[in-house]
């Protein structure tokens, strides 16, 4: 409806082409102030003038920047007000008021400034607004305008999504034949707007003609093939994002517990210190580097990475090593770490969570389809996932001290009757499980929350996911993060959040049951 | 020389008389110097702390002022702050730590219901004083507590009422999201029967829930999105509560669902918990509370400012970037009429304040007088809609032209709309 009254305007506004046209200090203020209804008309009556010159003062008005005192309308911008009328910098009154746009107020606005940016010499703006319009529920009367442009229009995209608007308009036009046609069009679309027009079509007061109805349904159906395509393939992505997330927790530990036989209680602790890391990291950045707070991350990287290890080589040296081959004194012994570390972070930083926000590069996401949005920070956390497990795997297997961790976790004594240094391997390798730990913290930094209680969250997965895989192998680790992570949005998918949890929970321990090995097992003579 | 009889009498004379002295001075010390212990049962660490730290700071400040002012009948207020570390069962532990130990003359506490459900127990037993300061979900009227957040009809129904009028984008089908417990499962029931009255179906209602601490909202917000895209006009209706909020609102911002499209009215969602979330994507998403920092009035304007040099003396974390919101302003609330309670019964017995709290009346920064009803525990507050600005702040787009009384039993839910308007003598 609103999107037809501005198109009329528009239309007309064509008719009267070449009537020089401005906003005038009355239009601004009837635009500001005044109930919803009234400022909606006046809307449409800018719009009618057809002028783009309107188009700064209306995105002044949608992003709140407007205040209104007395008769005379202000622009107050980030670093300077003006007044609307003049252009000229003043001193914004004292009882200047902020004129209050709610959703209604602000989708009217962000459709009359498309219709006026249609016709922008930028492919660009033009493919924004029509993207814009289709958003908003378009009538029968914006059909002139939309054929019109879609006819002058070069940019192929541009004009398909205009191609989508008009035969969405068409569909509750008079014709029968147009209505077919439309409807026919409409199913190649997979827009959500669309898919919402075509099920609003099939309710009652929609359409009566029996040969569109069957028309519109087998629309729906190739629209919805399509679209059950793209929405089992978000489930993938989720999945596999949240298996990366679930990898990354659980890599430090298929080190420090897998290889070592550590029960490290405190694992899920090196991942908050992690985390915290990169909260001072981003402080940092914030207050001295702010041109530069889009690279944090890079460097809270190392940072955590570096830290964590230092930490759970100190350790190691200190009270590990004196345990073991005495699983339960380790498991009391890290756990109580744990606490320790928990409430020295909650006497440093305080008991309640710190925020840490993304850099901008980690906001928004590709949208694939209208159904089907991959964020950028779940894509980010997924590649660094992938990346610190192909390094530590190369670590592992590749390298002079991967051999040595090796050997010392199959067979200590052996090992050192060859010349290993047993206690300092067990140091590093000790120290290499607590800073992939850390490096999970970065990540998860920036999905969820900071606080002296992350590491609880994490650690019952991360143990989960090692024991499932099979102590002892990487390959079983990554095995098990992923599959957990496509089994649990699988079900969520069907059972919601809460059941899904218990499922999986179920299915574990009935594997464990059938398979106390784990999905890989090591093979060889020197497995007890 | 004399006798060692009249000795002793004189001496056990002398004794008698200091005693009788002293005691009568520590019973007058009793009555007029020593402290009003007051508890403050707030979870400071846990999903609930994003929350529930606030509230304890600003009874912390609402106490250091009323000390400053000369206290409660000329007594000072001793404030006993222990840390429930969002764990129900705690609750109840500590609750009766406060209640039998340290024997505090009132308390302050509890944001979730659960934990309202869980201490409600001990406050009957010992017979305690409770102020519940958040938004609930109603169906419960206790002697012993008193309720100075909102009912169902003074914060969910106006929303839902909102969101289907004209300017609230004329909703048709609603998702009811939460998490798991108590608080949301009633009022989406609630919500539920009065959608259902109002011509929205069943199969125009999606309820979904989430665990406590819930990090991961991708598969959630794929749902909604499908669901928005099967009808007429879809708006989300949260009551998520805690720090799941945060990984919440960003998701939303990721899959660029947007405010224009699918509004989300948020009934646990206040400044406090927007601190730090990057509000611009955002912009649009609504609140209902019954108080907004935004608000301007010489009240509020002075709360505000009292808070924020309150934050900066204290070096309390945010202190660059002090904020006030709804429960915050019903702990103040809360605290200065159960002071004002006291000062008109002379005493901090328990049932003599019950007795003179209804009808006491405070000028709240909300703009309005408010009032404890006579009768039913709770107060009559105005009721608002707010929208999520670029700075996250709230635009109040809605107001209630006055405040409402509080409707403790829905009409809503059968059984409830037959019970009596006041707690039921014990």
């Amino acid at each position: 409806m609103k999107i037809a009254k501005i198109i009329v305007a528009l239309v007309l506004a064509w008719l009267f082409a070449g009537t020089a046209y401005a906003l005038t200090a009355a239009d601004r203020m009837l635009l500001s102030a005044g109930d919803n209804d009234q400022r909606i008309a006046s809307i449409a009556k800018v719009v009618a003038a057809g002028d783009a010159s309107a188009v700064p003062f209306l995105k002044s008005l949608l992003d709140d920047s407007v205040k209104v005192a007395g008769s005379k309308v202000f622009i107050a911008g980030a670093d300077a007000v003006t007044d609307a009328a003049t252009g000229v910098r003043v001193e914004l009154p004292v009882n200047a008021a902020d004129v209050v746009n709610n959703n209604r107020m602000r989708s009217e606005l962000v459709s009359a400034i498309a219709a006026l940016e249609l016709q922008s010499p930028d492919v660009a703006i033009r493919m924004q607004a029509a993207q814009a319009l289709r958003q908003s529920d378009a009538g029968d009367s914006t059909l002139t305008l939309v054929k019109n442009a879609e006819k002058t229009e070069q940019n192929s995209k541009v004009k398909s999504v205009l191609g989508e608007i008009r035969a969405g308009i068409e569909l509750s036009g008079p014709d029968q034949a147009t209505r077919l046609n439309a409807a026919q069009e409409l199913g190649g679309s997979t827009s959500a707007q669309m898919r919402q027009l075509l099920v609003i079509r099939l309710q009652p007061g929609g359409e009566t003609d029996p040969q569109v109805k069957q028309l519109i349904t087998s629309s729906l159906r190739a629209m919805d093939a399509r679209l059950a395509y793209y929405e089992q393939a978000g489930i993938v992505f989720t999945g596999l994002s949240l298996g990366s997330v679930l990898l990354l927790a659980a890599l430090g530990l298929a080190i420090t517990y897998g290889l070592m036989g550590v029960i490290n209680m405190a694992h899920g602790e090196m991942m908050m210190l992690g985390a915290y890391a990169t909260y001072l990291v981003e402080n940092f950045f914030r207050n001295y580097l702010p041109e530069w707070f889009d690279a944090y991350v890079l460097v809270a990287i190392p940072v955590a990475f570096i830290l964590t290890a230092i930490i759970g080589m100190i350790l190691e040296r200190t009270v590990i090593r004196h345990l073991y081959g005495r699983p339960l004194e380790t498991l009391l012994a890290t756990w109580g770490i744990g606490l320790i570390l928990m409430q020295l972070v909650r006497t440093v930083f305080g008991a309640q969570n710190v925020q840490v926000e993304n850099p901008g590069w980690m906001s928004g996401g590709i949208e694939l389809a209208a159904n089907l949005v991959l964020p950028y920070n779940r894509l980010a956390i997924i590649v660094f996932s992938l990346t610190v497990l192909l390094l530590v795997w190369t670590l592992l297997n590749k390298t002079r001290l991967g051999l040595f961790v090796r050997a010392v976790t199959q067979n200590r004594s052996m090992a050192g009757c060859v010349g290993v240094n047993t206690a300092r391997i067990d140091a590093w390798a000790f120290g290499l499980g607590s800073g992939v730990a850390g490096l999970a913290g970065v990540a998860l930094a920036q999905i969820g929350n900071v606080g002296p209680d992350l590491g609880k969250t994490y650690i019952v997965d991360s143990f989960m996911v090692v024991v499932l895989g099979g102590v002892g192998q990487l390959a079983g680790t990554v095995y098990a993060a992923l599959g957990l992570g496509l089994v649990n949005k699988f079900l969520e998918g069907y059972a919601g959040a809460v059941l899904a949890k218990i499922i999986v929970l179920v299915i574990i321990i009935i594997f464990i049951q059938k398979r106390p090995q784990g999905i890989f097992a090591l093979k060889g003579r020197s497995v007890d | 020389m004399k006798s060692p009889h009249s000795f002793i009498k004189s001496m056990t004379v002398i004794a008698t008389a200091v005693a009788i002295m002293s005691g009568s001075l520590t019973a007058l010390a009793a009555e007029d110097k020593e402290p009003i212990k007051v508890g403050i049962l707030h979870s400071l660490s846990g999903t609930m702390a994003i929350s529930e730290t606030a509230l304890k700071d600003m009874a912390l400040m609402t106490i250091e002022d009323i000390n400053k002012h000369g206290g409660v009948m000329g007594r000072q207020l001793e404030p006993v702050v222990v840390d429930p570390a969002s764990n129900w069962p705690l609750f109840a532990e500590k609750a009766r730590q406060l209640l039998s130990k340290d024997k505090v003359a009132v308390t302050f506490g509890c944001w979730t219901s659960v934990s309202r459900k869980s201490v409600l127990p001990v406050y009957k037993e010992l017979d305690g004083l409770l102020f519940y300061p958040v938004q609930y979900e109603g169906e419960e009227l206790e002697k012993n507590v008193f309720y100075t957040g909102a009912a169902p009809n003074q914060q969910a129904i106006p929303a839902v009422e909102y969101l289907m009028s004209k300017d609230g984008g004329s909703a048709k089908r609603f998702v009811l999201l939460g998490t798991d417990y108590v608080y949301p499962r009633t009022t989406n029931k609630i919500l539920r029967a009065y959608l259902n009255k109002h011509g929205v179906s069943d199969a125009d209602i999606m309820e979904e829930y989430t665990p406590f601490g819930q990090s991961d909202y991708q598969t959630i917000i794929a749902k909604i999105k499908k669901f928005s895209a099967e009808g007429k006009k879809t708006a989300v209706i949260s009551t998520i509560n805690g720090d799941s909020n945060v990984p919440f609102y960003k998701e939303l911002g990721n899959q660029g669902l947007k405010a224009t499209d699918v509004p989300v009215m948020a009934f646990s969602v206040g400044e406090e918990e927007l601190r730090g979330v990057d509000t611009k994507p955002l912009v649009g998403e609504l609140a209902a509370w019954n108080y907004f920092m935004s608000q301007s009035n010489p009240v509020n304007n002075a709360w505000k400012k009292e808070w924020a040099a309150y934050a900066k003396a204290k070096h309390l974390p945010g202190a660059d970037k002090p904020l006030t919101n709804d429960p915050m302003e019903a702990t103040y609330v809360g605290i200065h009429m159960w002071k004002q309670a006291v000062e008109k019964a002379g005493t901090t017995d328990v049932d003599k304040v019950i007795g003179a709290m209804g009808g006491q009346t405070f000028k709240a920064p909300d703009g309005y007088t408010i009032e404890m009803d006579a009768k039913n525990h709770h107060l009559h507050k105005p009721v608002l809609i707010g929208e999520v600005k670029a700075d996250g702040q709230f635009n109040v787009v809605w107001k209630s032209t006055g405040p409402i009384k509080a409707q403790p039993w829905s009409p809503y839910i059968v059984g409830n709309d037959k019970k009596k308007d006041q707690p039921e003598a014990k």
